[in-house]
């Protein structure tokens, strides 16, 4: 078995898994039961100010949509932060820290965009002997009308100005965590880079409203008739999440700061992809609300199966593999030439791939009177969507042309040479060859 | 003369050589990987799930599914293979209608349970014909163990005991190891000589050697072994089959279920095995479902399972009656046998209709006649004593963990009380292992 002890920003772990702020890590007696399933550490319920805590809905705070057999794959949820007070949460996380002292545990905190608010409130969390503390700049629902949440995160200005004071007022590592309800992401990861933070971490949830009751007109989760947006989460989430990673760990002003990676983590295959992507640990959350916390025994054993066969010895020899390989679409190369083809022994023959085809792409699929179905390749732009819409894996394939082939729907010969959009004769900026 | 099926008296060659190779084909045929996957996602991951608590082995079921599903069968296996090394065997022949299945909550809700059991044979398939061996032998701690029978129990616990650094000497009275893995149970579950390359497989562990040809009473005394080692599992199995009482029970084609089985697991050529043109088997266990829809896969024209008490109180599972109706064989429940009838050798059978009343059985008078020239008894087996060690209710009596009356002498398997089943075996010799390891190494 690989070793998955992870360093990030210093904290060890012993494996990448740390579950997100979230319901699951409100109170100790979930923690210990983490810890107990072998979670590699928790970040914990986010913190607000000393005082009375805020309240929650007494209705339903959970919306999903589901895949095929009523597989959970998004949630919604309107709960806010931790309703539980400050002084009970800072005793019990001190408690579990000191009795699981390899783990790691982190204090997200959300509290009013204000100096003496943070100030406050950040020697007690120290005083707990947390390993460091993460600023919910993200909840898109509740708080975010109130000033905190992702209305600070969507202000780079604000990201910048309250990480700088976290920085100055407590002394270990501060991760920012991102919204991903703005249009460019590399924006806020750079305020907070400025502010000091020494990670961030992303996504938060997407605001959503996850069905409507047709009977009601209410939106679901509908509390008395009425809903409001929540934050989206789980599986659906995950390639917009991979996606902002990468943005901020290809960008100049943004690479190399550290990223732990969260949005749909349910598997150790979802893992392992955020972290080539960069990500130095993933969070994880709604996996853990749809299948309890031991769903992190197969994301462990599959992330050390997956490093053993591939001869990596720890996590930080794989991290941020992935991210030369993700460029601009301008740099594709365009003398890449791919044709789909299918198996015929594989083929079931449904005729998805004809429908997709010829109804919505480019009638590059020919259907027989005895339903076989084949490629024309003279027709064939290799779309992929035959592939990803064929019910059989590996039935149809995208086979890359050899250079020197012909292509037989342009006539061209496949050419070996890169070429890239910036070089096309067809772009009006392209730069003539000198 | 008739040929064929039609053919009278016990003959082998009833069927063609493709005709018996098409009938004896893997009766739960591997999955391909799609296939896999659509019966991997079905899976609910369940908390505390009840296919686990029914599993005898314990394997965490939900998890090695959810590798399945995720793209790592082998991680899958070595899941499976930490509770039960013999997880590959158990794939085929676990009645798992009767354990793991039947615990499914989809059986509950749909009445399809998740099928755990060609899962599992995917996962173990693959690591078996991708990897070698999956684990890593501890140390030698110098300590020896003998072990008593090479069957599922004695190889259980000697790999668990090899695993932890152990060295054990195993010694099988037959020719070969497996126990009924390889002589016992019916050829269409374990095709293509799997028992063999199972256990070929399990002894890659190393720190075992098995010496053949020996048996307590045959060579060795339990004494003499208890000289020589640091400890001793007895994992001998049931040496004795249980005799008709009936008239006529010496004829010749009356014979025992288990060598018929056996003769067929050994056969290089079906073609050669005879079998009745009219078959009936008394009993109403496994044995006697392999036996009855064997003799039809061999080509008996009609087969007959008589069963003494009511289908409700047969051994066999429903599934397994299922199989056997849908073979053709015909179950005749609440008759006995009471005399087998011929001019030497066997011709014929009479029965007679039972009742139960007040949970006796009894005749009730009326009498039955079948044209039968052979007749296999599956009425059980039982245990032959190997003196020494206390016996309760005709078994070995043991403690949870497989301690026997004698110190220094462990227990498991179907020598002891339980069901006979391999996958209880596994477990006996598994925790029979765990708990050697521990008086081994106290102190």
């Amino acid at each position: 078995m690989a070793d998955l002890t992870t360093e990030f920003l210093g904290i060890k772990s012993p494996n990448p898994f740390w579950l997100a702020s979230a319901p699951p890590t409100d109170k100790e007696y979930n923690v210990r039961r983490a810890f107990e399933a072998g979670w590699g550490g928790v970040v914990w319920k986010t913190l607000g100010s000393e005082g009375p805590p805020v309240v929650n809905v007494n209705g339903p705070r959970y919306g999903a949509i589901y895949g095929a057999d009523r597989r959970l794959l998004g949630l919604n949820n309107i709960e806010l932060i931790t309703d539980r007070p400050l002084e009970t949460n800072l005793e019990e996380m001190a408690r579990v820290k000191a009795d699981y002292p390899d783990r790691a545990l982190i204090a997200s905190i959300m509290v009013p965009c204000e100096e003496e608010a943070w100030k406050a409130i950040l020697p007690r969390v120290a005083e707990t002997g947390a390993d460091g503390i993460e600023l919910n700049f993200g909840c898109p629902h509740g708080m975010s009308e109130r000033g905190m949440g992702s209305a600070v995160g969507q202000v780079p200005e604000y990201i910048e100005m309250v990480t700088r004071w976290c920085k100055q007022y407590y002394d270990r590592p501060v991760i920012v965590k991102l919204t991903p309800n703005i249009t460019d992401i590399r924006k806020p990861a750079a305020a907070a880079k400025r502010g000091g933070a020494d990670a961030v971490s992303l996504i938060n949830t997407i605001n959503s409203i996850t069905s409507i009751d047709l009977d009601s007109f209410s939106p679901e989760p509908s509390i008395d008739g009425k809903g409001s947006h929540g934050g989206y989460c789980g599986p659906a989430v995950k390639p917009i999440a991979l996606s902002m990673v990468s943005e901020i760990a290809r960008h100049p002003e943004t690479h190399g700061l550290p990223i732990s990676g969260i949005g749909g983590v349910t598997t150790w295959r979802d893992a392992a992809e955020f972290m080539v992507l960069g990500a130095g640990n993933v969070q994880v959350c709604t996996a853990a609300m749809t299948y309890g916390f031991r769903i992190v025994e197969e994301m462990k054993r599959g992330l050390s199966q997956w490093m053993d066969e591939k001869g990596y010895a720890s996590v930080s020899d794989f991290v941020g593999k992935a991210i030369p390989n993700v460029t601009d679409w301008q740099y594709l190369n365009l003398n890449y030439v791919a044709k789909a083809k299918i198996d015929q022994e594989k083929c079931i023959k449904c005729g998805r791939c004809y429908a997709a085809c010829e109804d919505t792409s480019h009638q590059a699929i020919s259907m027989s009177p005895e339903r076989v179905f084949e490629v024309i390749d003279e027709e064939c732009v290799a779309c992929n969507l035959c592939v990803d819409v064929c019910p059989v894996e590996d039935c149809i394939s995208m086979v890359p042309m050899a250079a020197g082939e012909v292509d037989p729907r342009t006539g061209k010969t496949v050419e070996a040479d890169y070429a890239n959009w910036t070089m096309h004769p067809n772009n009006p900026m392209a730069r003539a060859a000198e | 003369m008739a040929q064929g099926q039609m053919a009278p008296g016990v003959q082998a060659g009833r069927l063609s050589s493709d005709e018996l190779t098409s009938n004896f084909a893997d009766l739960h045929p591997p999955y391909a990987p799609h296939e896999a996957a659509v019966a991997a996602d079905r899976c609910y991951f369940c908390h505390d799930a009840p296919c686990v608590t029914a599993c005898p082995t314990a394997i965490d079921i939900p998890l090695f599914i959810r590798q399945i599903q995720v793209g790592q069968p082998e991680a899958a296996a070595q899941t499976i293979f930490e509770q039960n090394i013999l997880g590959g065997m158990c794939a085929r022949v676990c009645p798992t209608e009767t354990l793991c299945e039947e615990a499914c909550v989809r059986e509950a809700a749909e009445g399809k349970p998740v099928e755990i059991g060609r899962l599992q044979r995917h996962a173990t398939d693959s690591l078996m014909a991708r990897q070698g061996h999956p684990f890593t032998r501890a140390p030698e701690t110098g300590k020896r163990v003998a072990v008593v029978g090479a069957g599922p129990a004695g190889l259980a616990c000697a790999h668990r005991l090899a695993m932890k650094g152990h060295s054990v000497t195993i010694y099988e009275a037959k020719e070969k190891p497996g126990g009924l893995n390889e002589y016992g149970i019916a050829t269409y579950k374990t095709t293509d000589d799997f028992a063999q390359r199972e256990v070929d497989w399990l002894l890659g562990i190393g720190g075992i050697t098995i010496e053949h040809g020996k048996a307590l009473g045959e060579g060795l005394t339990l004494d003499s072994l208890r000289a020589d080692y640091d400890a001793v599992f007895l994992g001998m199995g049931l040496g004795a089959v249980n005799e008709l009482s009936c008239e006529g029970a010496e004829r010749e084609g009356v014979c025992d279920a288990v060598s018929f089985i056996a003769d067929l697991r050994q056969a290089s050529d079906l073609t050669k095995v005879p079998v009745g043109r009219n078959v009936v088997v008394i009993g109403g266990g496994m044995t006697a479902v392999d036996a009855a829809v064997q003799a039809r896969l061999l080509g008996a024209e009609n087969v007959t399972l008589a069963y003494r008490r009511s289908r409700k109180r047969m051994g066999a599972s429903k599934f397994e009656q299922d199989l056997a109706a849908s073979k053709g064989v015909r179950i005749i429940d609440n008759v006995m046998p009471v005399a087998i009838h011929g001019n030497g050798a066997t011709a014929e059978i009479e029965m007679e209709y039972t009742a139960e009343a007040d949970g006796k059985l009894q005749g009730t008078g009326e009498r039955l006649r079948l044209p039968a020239d052979q007749v296999f008894r599956a009425i059980g087996q039982s245990f032959v004593e190997p003196g020494g060690v206390e016996i309760d209710r005709g078994k070995i009596r043991v403690s949870e963990t497989g301690r026997t009356s004698l110190d220094g002498v462990w227990a498991g398997g179907d020598c002891t009380a339980g069901e006979d089943l391999t996958v209880v075996a596994v477990a006996e010799g598994r925790d029979a292992a765990e708990d050697i390891h521990a008086a081994l190494t106290k102190g």
